[in-house]
């Protein structure tokens, strides 16, 4: 991964597990914080982010900074691009200071991709437009690997996301999470279904990856999932008008009564940030069922094992 | 200008159904005439010895950017990068600034060609005025001042209406109405073709409804109001069955097809690089074959690049930034002839017929042919010899092409217009 982290769609699968094993490693013992290491003392990581973001920011300094590397968080709203510089330009400059890795959240899909072709600088993909959020593809799949046996091997954990079924619901369409746990899950031979409003839940969807089938019925995607995953609506991202919140909540928000259709061992995840009474209501995003915080800490350690991977020596 | 005689070439003229070993003798910018073994008498030859002759090729479809955005292409630049493909006419599309959608515009053109052009330019004239899709522009003065149609190019006409005035007028004037076939709310916001490799990659699709809803719409019109029409670069496979259609009625409706769209799909780009980003859009698998058989079945009449210049800086961004539209004009014989003709699937005078003939009936233009008294337009290319494709070696001041860099066998290797050598390979 000595050329970043770009997606996972092009991540083979023994280095998600590879990744997987050493998070493992990164995460405290309960009630304890994160611990701090010297792998990366005197490196230099750029947290370069075009789009708003408080959880994967802060999550990827807090990763680089455990590893004792040095850090520095660029935003969109102060950054050159605001005086007309093209993004190449703004990168180069970048690049030029010598940094050792680029993690990058931008708007347009396929901006890190672009980039890559001419930067000699490792690129962390940290959210692309409507693509790929590769770490929170990785981080969810701590999470579930975790709550599924919170004592297993090391060695033998993604073994078993095997023949899981993974209910993804909401606007998948616009959701960058959506297609990279797709491309994960689906590299595990889980069975992954994907729900939501027909306008939000493109049927060649059904094509990306295999394992992959396509429902608008909740109830018929939560029957029998070990693993419920909401997904906020991107209003942001629509471009036309958007289903009422109301309607949308009362055929694709989950609710307690949802509850009882999914395996009694049930999940729900959600990548934040939450709007409560959209697409989640209160009660579950609350309840004992819910993995949301879980994920968040598992974001530091799955980071933490991402940066030391894209910068090993 | 002095007499010359081009020798020994395989002469294929459609227009006439000449397919042979002959000599084609030039005088006065004119063809003299088409013989064997003629005598040149002492006069120059060109030793066209394995290579093919025929008459001029049309580009019908062509951006010159001048007036105005002179930084991507001028009229000059484009007619030699026009001739380096062997095309001997060009048609320029209005989409200039300001619009050619009035007689002094299309009059600042036909005189920069006159003064800067290598090769033949025809200008197209706006169907509306600044191509804005409300009011008809001055098609009856444009034609007097030489345009050879009128089309809003990448601005297509969405409201139905004006289409419909726009095509008896043009009926009456015996002018064609060429349309960029998109509709705009469908294709709102798209940055490629709709489908899996848009959902997979995360950009934002063009429908290929977009197109066809179009295509459909200006047949009914067509049929209402009896204008020629012609549907510009077809890249949906329903598209073509609906032309298909058209024409088994007897329409006088015709298209023309772009090398990418016959040659590249979606699932071939390069995945976020702007040099594969055009409208239409690259299209599945399934549409490239049918454009390709929609030229082998005769539906697509013409052959047409719908070259595109843009500075490289405007490809080089993020893929939804970067602007639509790809050079095509010196790949398009030696892409056509890898797709179409060194299979097996059409013959040399059929594929020689889509950029002569095909194009010349469409616009009623008195080029493609190499009958006797004809003006002496002539590509000559060859079919065998393997050449590169070096982008930076172009005379288009632009280098957005996704073909950088591939290997053709056979392509152009001189272009003669009015009985004058304009370029010739090195």
């Amino acid at each position: 991964m000595s050329g970043g982290l770009l997606d996972i769609e092009s991540l083979a699968r023994p280095e998600i597990e590879a990744i997987l094993v050493r998070a493992k490693d990164f995460q405290p013992a309960p009630g304890e914080t994160f611990g701090r290491f010297d792998i990366l003392r005197g490196r230099t990581v750029v947290n370069l982010f075009f789009e708003a973001s408080t959880r994967t920011r802060t999550s990827f300094e807090i990763a680089a900074k455990r590893l004792g590397a040095d850090t520095l968080s660029i935003t969109g709203s102060n950054s050159s691009v605001s005086k007309g510089e093209s993004l190449v330009d703004t990168l180069n400059t970048l690049g030029a200071m010598r940094p050792d890795a680029i993690v990058m959240r931008h708007s347009a899909s396929g901006a890190p991709h672009f980039l890559s072709r001419y930067l000699p600088i490792p690129i962390v993909n940290a959210g692309d437009g409507t693509h790929e959020h590769p770490t929170q593809a990785l981080l969810d799949a701590l999470t579930i690997l975790d709550w599924l046996d919170p004592a297993a091997e090391t060695t033998a954990l993604p073994k078993s996301l095997e023949g899981l079924r993974v209910a993804i619901i909401g606007d998948i369409a616009h959701s960058r999470v959506a297609r990279s746990n797709v491309f994960l899950l689906s590299k595990f031979s889980a069975s992954i279904v994907l729900c939501g409003p027909a306008s939000l839940l493109p049927r060649e969807l059904g094509q990306i990856a295999p394992g992959v089938e396509l429902t608008n019925d909740m109830q018929q995607a939560i029957r029998g999932a070990d693993v419920i995953m909401m997904l906020r609506v991107q209003l942001e991202r629509q471009h036309e008008a958007p289903i009422s919140a109301n309607e949308y909540f009362q055929f694709y928000g989950l609710r307690p009564e949802h509850m009882q259709d999914a395996k009694p061992g049930v999940i729900v995840m959600h990548p934040g940030p939450i709007n409560r009474g959209r697409e989640i209501s209160s009660e579950v995003a609350d309840s004992n069922r819910s993995a949301i915080l879980n994920q968040v800490g598992n974001g530091i350690a799955v980071r933490m094992a991402v940066l030391e991977r894209v910068l090993a020596r | 200008m002095r007499p010359f005689v081009i020798k020994n070439g395989r002469v294929v003229d459609p227009s006439q159904g000449i397919d042979g070993l002959l000599d084609v003798a030039i005088q006065d910018g004119l063809v003299r005439e088409i013989a064997p073994d003629i005598d040149a008498g002492g006069c120059e030859t060109f030793d066209a010895s394995e290579l093919i002759v025929a008459p001029g090729f049309i580009d019908m479809h062509v951006h010159l950017r001048e007036p105005g955005f002179e930084h991507s292409e001028t009229i000059e630049t484009g007619s030699r990068a026009a001739a380096a493909g062997g095309f001997t006419s060009i048609c320029c599309m209005p989409n200039t600034s300001p619009v050619n959608d009035n007689a002094t515009v299309t009059r600042y053109i036909t005189d920069r060609a006159r003064q800067f052009a290598v090769v033949n330019v025809f200008p197209i004239g706006a169907i509306t005025k600044n191509s804005a899709g409300e009011e008809l522009s001055s098609i009856a003065s444009m034609k007097e001042a030489g345009i050879v149609a009128i089309s809003d190019d990448g601005r297509p006409v969405m409201n139905s209406r004006v289409v419909r005035r726009a095509m008896e007028f043009a009926c009456s004037l015996d002018l064609p109405l060429i349309e960029h076939c998109e509709d705009l709310h469908l294709s709102a916001g798209g940055d490629m073709h709709e489908g899996v490799e848009s959902t997979r990659l995360g950009l934002r699709g063009i429908p290929r409804s977009s197109e066809d809803v179009m295509v459909a719409r200006d047949i009914i019109l067509a049929e209402v109001t009896g204008a020629r029409y012609h549907v510009a670069h077809i890249s949906s496979k329903y598209s073509v069955e609906m032309v298909a259609f058209a024409k088994r009625r007897g329409m006088p409706v015709s298209s023309e097809a772009t090398p990418h769209h016959f040659a590249l799909a979606d699932s071939e780009m390069h995945p976020y690089d702007g040099n594969y980003k055009m409208k239409p859009p690259l299209r599945e698998p399934s549409d490239v074959s049918a454009v390709a058989e929609g030229l082998i079945q005769g539906v697509v009449d013409a052959i047409a690049t719908d070259h595109a210049p843009h500075p490289g800086d405007e490809k080089m961004q993020e893929f939804e930034r970067c602007p639509f539209g790809i050079i095509g004009l010196e790949t398009a014989l030696g892409l056509s002839l890898e797709r179409l003709h060194h299979n097996g699937r059409m013959t040399l005078p059929h594929l020689v017929g889509l950029f002569t003939t095909g194009p010349a009936r469409i616009l009623s233009l008195n080029r493609g042919t190499l009958q006797a008294g004809a003006i002496a337009d002539i590509t000559i290319f060859g079919l065998t010899h393997c050449w590169t494709y070096d982008v930076n070696n172009s005379p288009s001041k632009s280098r957005n092409t996704p073909f950088n860099g591939r290997t053709f066998t056979g392509g152009p290797v001189a272009t003669i217009v009015g009985g004058k050598i304009v370029w010739r390979a090195d």
